[in-house]
């Protein structure tokens, strides 16, 4: 009994402070890279970092070491844990296409945090998703934000609502006899929604304090607060200004048209995808638009036949608020990977370091949670990714993946 | 304008008048066959490789000079499995149609063919799709600027279009009668078709030539035949173990050549594939996933069957992977314990064989075909870019070319095809 007591004493401190990871070349995001880096963790968060010298390692320490080390990788879009990698009905939950416009779905209700694919991801350095549901409809649903860690959905959210997924352009279209069949009725559904939300958020605020909820009016207008609805709750978010709209749109004119409606209703646009894009600098630049850009490596076909791979050198040299993600596939392979993604964009144009940063702080900064993630800072997330070599080469790889202070994996992929 | 339409025909149809040698000097060569050459010249002659050169050898006297200082040279890239050209085979009357030509299909201004000379790809096996047992007849191409489909064909030494035959096991081609509901049926169909293929060989020889003995002519069983008599290759598309063992079955039942392909699962069964001696053109994907039988496909499978002997080719399977990509396949085969060795030989002469065209392609050897790629560094470094592209002595990309410079990168414009704008009209967006 004694011989455990004294056990448990010493492993307490050495717990709380438990993780020291050196780097030949550490890239905080926070600054120049430091060679000869080291990241000390103190529980769940970052306690210091420094060149190795100036950093005092307690004794006892567990030391990873790697030749490369980055923040955990942030992937800005995904709809990885609501598709699934084996593609049939029971794990595809990214669309639900009974009809066009469901912004009440929400995304902590179907993320799987034991999908497979969250522990491929995770396998080469992705340590946040930011994730749901799918582009396919004019709204498909919310999305959210999660570490690729934990049992539960509980274990893993970070942010539990974080955007509401919107798609333009033939993406948005339905086949057949169903409605929206074109672009412009589309839209108008879309506009119409968004004033009936903006009427509920009118009530919402201002509501007749002597009715009940749902009294009608002699003129049969509602004048309490109104019934509580889901649908135009999340779009009142939106409309507030409390999550952005995210929209899904691939041609240069489909984006002017998602540039109108947000101007229209003062709504917070995230362009996602924009193949098209390099034709609207000046305008996304005036609309002060945060763009999440297609998969480099997506294909060129349909309506991203127009891609460009340097378009992420063109928006970035812009100064356009921009971050790169995996995106949604609908067959094989069942999801990209945004390390691979961010490496296409340096061969095409960007620098290193900037191409790093579409995948680390500033992916973080458009998620809203660079106070956590995304680089490497004292008191921020301990999440770190390791490598053998340049992250973005083809031959090296990750070696290992660190998540708030837990070693997630020592694997080389 | 009789006139015009006279001078036009002799350009497209004169054989081309310059005889001069153009020597590369200076490159690091990787010729795939042979030690590479830390600086070497590369000399190509009337469309074929003359000699390779170390160091300071004298070069021909009449040689053009080409400085290919800090560039590595190496042979153009064949893709052993490709959709380009939005071509089809088969339609849904039935699960095995043999019949069908891709040659009487394929559009050769189509986009995704200008993105796969950008990428660095001379040789192509175009490919029907995997939605059938039996998709019809494939074609090997070489990726020469062409008008026609006829300007990118590879005749073989009898006369023949060069090509195989596309087929396919597993989930793909399972759908409603007439096609197999089950693994069972759909291999009951395969043996019984090959069975009537090998009945109407043996009528065809029988009659020894005699028109009055000959069966009906039947342009089925005529491509089966082929396939019987090994002059046309299988191309197989097979996922899953038991499916891959399957197709080793049939092949070894009835004798045909067979390259599998996808093989996703084929690490599981690697050693059973390398005693049948059939080599296997893999793609790398950077998920596993999307389907069932896509499940455990892996970047291992490259080194595993490396290590059983197996003859290893990659292919693009376009559009699942983008032609410009394709030597990325090579290196995340690499990352996974696959030789470098292997992987570029992969890439290239392995690739010839399966295609029987390794006599003329695949690797920098005098007398070869002269169809090699001009890279900015190492083939496995994810910054490389490709340069440019040769096919038979002809430069067909030019990444300095506007042009050309647009199907590699992509911008406005990119996804149409080849004379749908002149490059005049034509903004150069990327």
């Amino acid at each position: 009994m004694r011989t455990l007591l004294t056990l448990l004493v010493l492993t307490l401190p050495l717990s709380a402070q438990s993780l020291a990871v050196r780097a030949k070349r550490l890239y905080t995001m926070a600054g120049e890279p430091i060679a000869n880096g080291v990241v000390l963790v103190e529980g769940t968060t970052i306690r210091a970092v420094g060149p190795a010298e100036s950093v005092d390692i307690p004794a006892g320490t567990r030391v990873l070491e790697a030749e490369v080390v980055t923040p955990g990788l942030v992937d800005a879009h995904s709809v990885v844990g609501l598709a699934g990698w084996l593609n049939f009905d029971h794990d595809q939950d990214q669309l639900d296409d009974s009809a066009p416009i469901q912004p009440e779905l929400r995304a902590i209700d179907a993320y799987n945090p034991r999908e497979p694919l969250i522990e491929v991801v995770r396998g080469y350095g992705v340590t946040t998703l930011h994730t749901g549901h799918a582009p396919g409809a004019v709204i498909t649903g919310q999305t959210a934000i999660f570490k690729t860690r934990g049992d539960t959905v509980d274990e893993a959210v970070v942010n539990p609502f974080a955007m509401v997924a919107a798609t333009l352009g033939a993406g948005a279209t339905r086949s057949g006899k169903k409605s929206p069949g074109t672009r412009s009725k589309a839209v108008a559904l879309l506009r119409q929604e968004l004033l009936e939300a903006q009427a509920y958020a009118k009530k919402h605020a201002a509501p007749d304090e002597s009715a009940e909820p749902g009294d009608d009016d002699e003129e049969g207008e509602k004048k309490g607060p109104p019934k509580r609805d889901l649908r135009k709750e999340a779009l009142a978010s939106v409309l507030a200004g409390d999550v952005p709209l995210l929209v899904t749109v691939q041609r240069a004119h489909d984006i002017v048209t998602a540039l109108r409606v947000a101007e229209e209703f003062g709504i917070r646009l995230v362009l996602d995808g924009g193949a098209e894009a390099y034709e609207l600098i000046d305008e996304l630049r005036a609309a002060d638009v945060q763009v999440i850009l297609h998969p480099t490596m997506t294909r060129a076909s349909g309506e991203n036949e127009n891609l460009s791979m340097e378009t992420a050198a063109r928006l970035h040299a812009a100064g356009i608020p921009l971050a790169l993600q995996a995106g949604y596939e609908s067959y094989v392979p069942k999801t990209r990977i945004v390390l691979f993604e961010a490496a296409i964009a340096a061969r095409y144009g960007l620098a290193f370091e900037d191409a790093l940063g579409l995948i680390t702080i500033d992916a973080a900064r458009i998620l809203g949670i660079d106070d956590r993630v995304g680089s490497l800072e004292v008191g921020k997330d301990a999440d770190l990714a390791l490598y053998d070599g340049d992250p973005f080469e083809y031959t090296s790889h990750c070696v290992g993946v660190v998540i708030e202070g837990e070693v997630v994996s020592e694997e080389t992929r | 304008m009789p006139t015009l339409a006279l001078a036009l025909t002799l350009l497209v149809t004169a054989p081309p008048q310059d005889t001069e040698a153009v020597a590369f000097v200076g490159a690091r060569i990787l010729p795939v066959e042979g030690a590479e050459l830390e600086s070497g010249t590369l000399v190509v002659r009337d469309g074929k490789i003359e000699a390779l050169l170390e160091g300071d050898a004298e070069l021909p006297a009449d040689a053009r000079v080409v400085d290919a200082a800090d560039k590595v040279i190496m042979p153009g890239l064949i893709c052993t499995h490709s959709h380009i050209g939005g071509g089809w085979g088969a339609d849904s009357s039935g699960p095995m149609q043999p019949d069908t030509r891709i040659l009487d299909s394929i559009n050769v201004r189509a986009a995704s063919l200008q993105r796969a000379q950008a990428g660095g790809i001379t040789t192509v096996n175009v490919m029907p799709g995997s939605g059938h047992l039996l998709s019809g007849q494939t074609l090997y191409l070489k990726l020469r600027d062409g008008r026609t489909v006829d300007d990118l064909l590879i005749e073989t030494e009898d006369g023949s279009i060069a090509g195989g035959i596309k087929m396919a096991n597993g989930t793909n081609s399972q759908k409603a009668p007439p096609f197999p509901g089950t693994r069972g049926k759909a291999a009951a169909i395969v043996r019984q078709k090959f069975i009537e293929a090998s009945e109407y060989r043996n009528k065809l020889a029988r009659a020894e030539g005699d028109a009055e003995k000959l069966p009906p002519r039947d342009l089925g069983l005529e491509a089966l035949v082929e396939v019987l008599e090994g002059k046309r290759v299988v191309h197989h598309h097979t996922h899953r173990h038991d499916d891959i063992l399957t197709v080793l079955r049939l092949a070894d039942e009835f004798g045909f050549r067979v390259v599998l392909h996808h093989v996703s699962d084929g690490w599981k069964v690697a050693d059973e594939i390398a005693a049948a001696g059939a080599p296997c053109s893999i793609i790398l994907v950077d998920s596993p996933g999307g389907k069932l039988e896509a499940r455990d496909v892996s970047f291992v499978t490259g080194k595993v069957m490396e290590e059983a002997g197996i003859t290893v080719g990659f292919h693009t399977d376009d559009w699942i992977n983008d032609s410009r990509l394709f030597l990325r396949s090579a290196g995340l085969a690499v990352r996974a314990g696959m030789s470098r060795e292997g992987a570029l030989r992969a890439m290239t002469l392995a690739g010839a064989e399966m295609l029987d065209l390794d006599h003329r392609t695949g690797s920098l050897a005098a007398g070869k075909d002269a169809d090699f790629i001009v890279l900015d560094g190492d083939p496995l470094s994810v910054y490389t870019q490709v340069l440019e592209t040769w096919v038979d002595g002809e430069r067909v990309f030019d990444r300095a070319d506007p042009e050309d410079r647009l199907w590699a990168v992509g911008g406005w414009g990119a996804g149409m095809d080849s004379g749908d704008l002149g490059p005049c009209c034509r903004e150069i967006g990327g």
